[in-house]
């Protein structure tokens, strides 16, 4: 009479064991998957909180394709690294941005001033519709070469504010200064001219 | 006769001429605000904050959507336009991450975490059902029941705790 009871009692203790094992391994895979997530995440947040280039950090490299009729020693794309050796004004601006007309003529005429001592002005046109930055550099007469930054790529890395911003590089490819807002004639011949006797 | 006929061609060839010019003005409709707002939606100003091409007052938005209303009117689908924007501008202009590389988690983990959370949560729902039918059972029994339970024989008890025993090391 008493071995019916018994068996049945073990089917359930053997049920309740398969149960409890599913339930653990599901328990497992759910905080595996949260954890996942979390790492992730935290992954993306280290990636996007690398500092800021600074004034003595070296200079991000980068690649840009310039506009018909603003490239470069003829060519029609350049890197940073085949400037070096060389002083490099990287100047941020767009054709909708206000501030970058108060700088525009400034940087035109410094870049005929120093063109042949070995100065390179690099104008970088951010999130601007093409037609647009062309009819901007035509407005200003700018002769210095110019280049979309497709998929904003030279702004992240660089990591600028907004526009107008101006980074200053060093023979060394080091950056020497950074100017958030308009450029001044003062601190712009300074700084080109230290960078050139360096 | 001639005269006359060479007059009748010049006035043709002068209709025809108008006729030319008349099927491209037909044949290009303007393109509408809805239609420039339809695929503006789904692009993100860059310079401020969740916000859509297609109400942001700034320049750099208007400039975009007047660049977005060229595009149609040079026969460029929605999709066509989203991916020239974001080769231009990069993929933080759209309101979706494209469907590629690493962002297709951003579309798989949100409908993982809803099914396996419907799972887990169908499984503690069938949990509680059926511990509150041993529950109800046994209360069934303890008030169907006119007899005391008798209580189990000694060799009895032991081999139930020698199973038990066993199965809780299984475990």
């Amino acid at each position: 009479m008493s071995k019916p009871v018994t068996v049945a009692k073990v089917e359930e203790g053997s049920a309740n064991g398969e149960q409890g094992s599913r339930w653990r391994w599901s328990t497992v895979l759910v905080w595996a998957g949260a954890l996942a997530v979390l790492a992730l995440l935290g992954w993306g947040l280290g990636n996007t909180d690398t500092p800021r280039p600074q004034a003595g950090a070296p200079a991000p490299a980068f690649e840009m394709e310039f506009f018909d009729g603003y490239e470069w020693q003829s060519a029609e794309s350049a890197s940073l690294e085949e400037m070096e050796g060389q002083v490099v004004v990287l100047n941020f601006w767009a054709s909708w941005c206000v501030e970058c007309r108060i700088e525009a003529d400034l940087l035109e005429s410094a870049w005929r001033e120093y063109r042949d001592d070995g100065v390179i002005f690099l104008g970088v046109a951010y999130l601007d519709v093409e037609q647009k930055s062309l009819d901007y550099l035509e407005e200003f007469n700018v002769t210095y070469p110019n280049a979309p930054d497709l998929g904003s790529v030279v702004a992240n890395r660089y990591q600028i504010t907004g526009v107008p911003e101006t980074f200053f590089i060093g023979k060394d490819g080091q950056i020497a200064d950074v100017v958030i807002g308009p450029v001044d004639s003062t601190r712009l011949h300074t700084q080109i001219s230290r960078l050139l006797t360096e | 006769m001639n005269q006359r006929n060479e007059k009748l061609t010049i006035v043709l060839l002068l209709l025809l001429a108008l006729l030319c010019l008349a099927i491209p003005a037909v044949a290009q409709e303007p393109v509408t605000d809805d239609e420039v707002n339809e695929v503006a939606r789904d692009l993100y100003c860059p310079t401020c904050e969740n916000r859509s091409v297609d109400v942001c007052p700034t320049d750099v938005c208007a400039d975009w959507r007047e660049d977005i209303r060229q595009q149609l009117a040079a026969g460029r689908s929605e999709s066509e336009i989203h991916a020239y924007f974001a080769e231009r501008y990069g993929n933080s202009v759209l309101a979706a991450p494209p469907r590629e590389g690493i962002n297709w988690l951003a579309w798989i983990v949100p409908i993982v975490v809803v099914v396996v959370g419907a799972l887990l949560f169908g499984r503690y729902l069938k949990g509680l059902r059926a511990e509150e039918a041993t529950e109800d059972d046994d209360t069934i029994d303890v008030a169907q029941s006119t007899a005391p339970v008798p209580p189990p024989a000694a060799d009895e008890d032991d081999y139930i705790s020698r199973v038990e025993k066993e199965v809780r090391e299984g475990e």
